[in-house]
């Protein structure tokens, strides 16, 4: 096998030129270090700290690898505002209370536009996984009109519905709606059909099994499905500002654009990025809260 | 009393159609335990489906004390392989359910469950929920849960089948320790020539695909049974005999005929 001591530049008998030898020698050590170290095997499980530790980092060098780019003047700030740059812009916002006005009409738009996209798709989705009529009736139509951008609806919902807030949570709620009762549909048909069978054998008939056995057996993956719906709800938030708006934060990223001020487009983008975070932390959290029950594997 | 009697299913899985059953006929006397047994692929757990009513047969007739069984009931009691409890309840919901659905009251269902989880040893594990507990505990839970209903007759499609086999053979002592107790008619599935024999007042072997009934063997054993008549002589001969008649069809369904040697007769 590999001898490290071998001096290099020599050529060994058994081992070859020098160049091939410092290869098998590192592939060697690769490989040790690859299968020894259990943080390389897939799906081995690593310490929390450790988790964390990493998620920190990554953004820590983000940072650095920003302040880096700027503060030495290697791209220019009119490119990439420097972090102290976009701080100042955002404490400018805070003063000027302009930026907690801007988040409560993108929250508001947002959050209207869900609820009413939860409020119709969760029954529905849960109608369609439950009776195969339903699915028959609402799968294929709502399949086709998931696959159109919400954008390219901009121009109907000005003549049909307006400029005013109407416009943009419509724009929210076609962004929306199809995808989350098209999931809620699958995670009910997704119950197992032996739970239905063992309960059907324990006496329970058609209104039973959907109260005792589908519904809660859904209710986690119709929560997860919420989380992930409102993250698109959220990103669709541009989008909806684009016509006719006075506030919010997709507006004022337009706005700031136009001025050539990048600082306000950062806080923006990261203050639209920090709520989705948020917001979809609250949902994991409440998911443990109420599914202690949960195994890794689903019901 | 349950008669089946010709029970046929022919399955359709697109433009092709297999007999998974094929003119089965049985009898079951009450309060008496029943193993079914047979090579995979058979047909039992179709027939136990049948019987439970989750499964149509294509012909033939189920009848429970003279009533034509036509869908799924709690006189049906059953316990899958496949671990069944609601995940979202704990073991003491779990085995209310039935009761529940009855519309039991509270009191009277929380007495019921209690005596049928300290009968499958579990007392102290009303509030544990399901993903707490190891295989061999969830299948007890499923069978307090099905016997806590009173079903009428029992059905059992194989359900020490995913454990291991220590835990199996103290799980077959607690099975026949409860059926001396409630003793209840009960029909189980298994491929595992000492667990019918063990459980079982008869055993029927079933053929390999398409499956019949291909010999019916009273089991004399004394009652109640312990483990150690796994090692008796009369036990050894049973299985000997039962042995011999299912191998041959094991060996017809794994295809394995011409490669192994037949019985000797």
């Amino acid at each position: 096998m590999c001898r490290p001591g071998l001096p290099w530049g020599q050529h060994s008998a058994t081992l070859g030129p020098p160049r091939c030898r410092l290869l098998i020698q590192n592939r060697f050590l690769w490989e040790t270090t690859m299968s020894r170290h259990k943080f390389f095997r897939p799906k081995e499980n690593i310490p929390p700290q450790l988790y964390l530790g990493l998620g920190l980092s990554s953004f820590v060098l983000l940072l650095l690898l920003w302040s880096l780019l700027t503060y030495t003047g290697l791209i220019p700030s009119f490119y990439l505002p420097s972090p102290t740059q976009v701080v100042q812009a955002a404490l400018q916002m805070v003063r000027d209370g302009s930026l907690w006005d801007d988040t409560l009409a993108s929250v508001y738009r947002v959050t209207l536009g869900f609820l009413f996209s939860a409020l119709v798709g969760i029954p529905l989705g849960i109608l369609m996984g439950s009776l195969k009529i339903g699915e028959a009736i609402f799968e294929p139509i709502m399949g086709f009109f998931r696959y159109m951008p919400a954008s390219a609806f901009i121009p109907l919902l000005i003549i049909w519905v307006g400029i005013e807030e109407t416009e943009k949570i419509a724009v929210i709620i076609i962004g929306t709606f199809f995808q989350l009762t098209l999931m809620v549909m699958d995670v009910t048909k997704n119950v197992s059909s032996d739970l239905i069978d063992i309960s059907y054998t324990l006496g329970a008939r058609g209104k039973d099994v959907f109260l005792r056995v589908i519904l809660p057996a859904s209710w986690p993956g119709i929560l997860d499905t919420l989380r992930l719906s409102f993250g698109w709800a959220w990103t669709y938030l541009v989008v909806a500002e684009i016509v006719g708006a006075r506030s919010g934060l997709g507006y004022m990223i337009m706005q700031s654009q136009r001025f050539l001020k990048t600082a306000n487009v950062m806080v923006g983008i990261i203050v639209i990025g920090l709520i989705g975070m948020i917001i979809d932390l609250s949902f994991r959290a409440l998911y443990r809260r109420l599914f202690p029950w949960m195994s890794k594997g689903g019901v | 009393m349950l008669t089946i009697t010709e029970i046929s299913k022919t399955f359709r899985i697109k433009d092709k159609s297999f007999l998974a059953l094929e003119k089965t006929s049985l009898q079951v006397e009450k309060g008496s335990f029943v193993s079914l047994l047979g090579p995979s692929g058979c047909g039992k757990s179709t027939l136990l489906k049948i019987v439970a009513g989750l499964i149509e047969p294509t012909s033939g007739q189920v009848h429970l004390d003279g009533r034509l069984i036509t869908g799924p009931g709690p006189d049906r009691g059953m316990v899958f392989q496949s671990y069944t409890l609601f995940p979202w309840l704990t073991v003491e919901r779990n085995v209310q359910f039935g009761l529940e659905i009855r519309g039991i009251p509270k009191k009277e269902r929380q007495e019921i469950a209690r005596r049928y989880l300290e009968l499958i040893g579990l007392k102290g594990f009303e509030q544990a929920l399901p993903i707490n507990l190891s295989g061999g505990m969830q299948q007890r839970v499923a069978i307090a849960r099905a016997l806590a209903n009173d079903p009428e007759i029992l059905l059992m499609d194989e359900p020490f089948g995913a454990l291991d086999a220590q835990t199996r053979t103290v799980m077959q002592e607690l099975l026949t320790d409860l059926w001396e107790k409630t003793k209840k008619t009960i029909i189980f599935v298994t491929h595992d020539v000492d667990e019918a024999i063990f459980l079982g007042d008869v055993v029927y072997v079933m053929t390999a695909r398409p499956g019949r009934v291909k010999a019916v063997i009273p089991i004399n054993l004394p009652r109640p049974r312990g483990y150690e008549l796994k090692t008796s002589e009369v036990f050894s001969r049973l299985k000997r005999d039962i042995l011999q008649l299912i191998r041959e069809e094991t060996l017809k369904a794994t295809g394995l005929s011409s490669v192994l040697a037949a019985p000797s007769s």
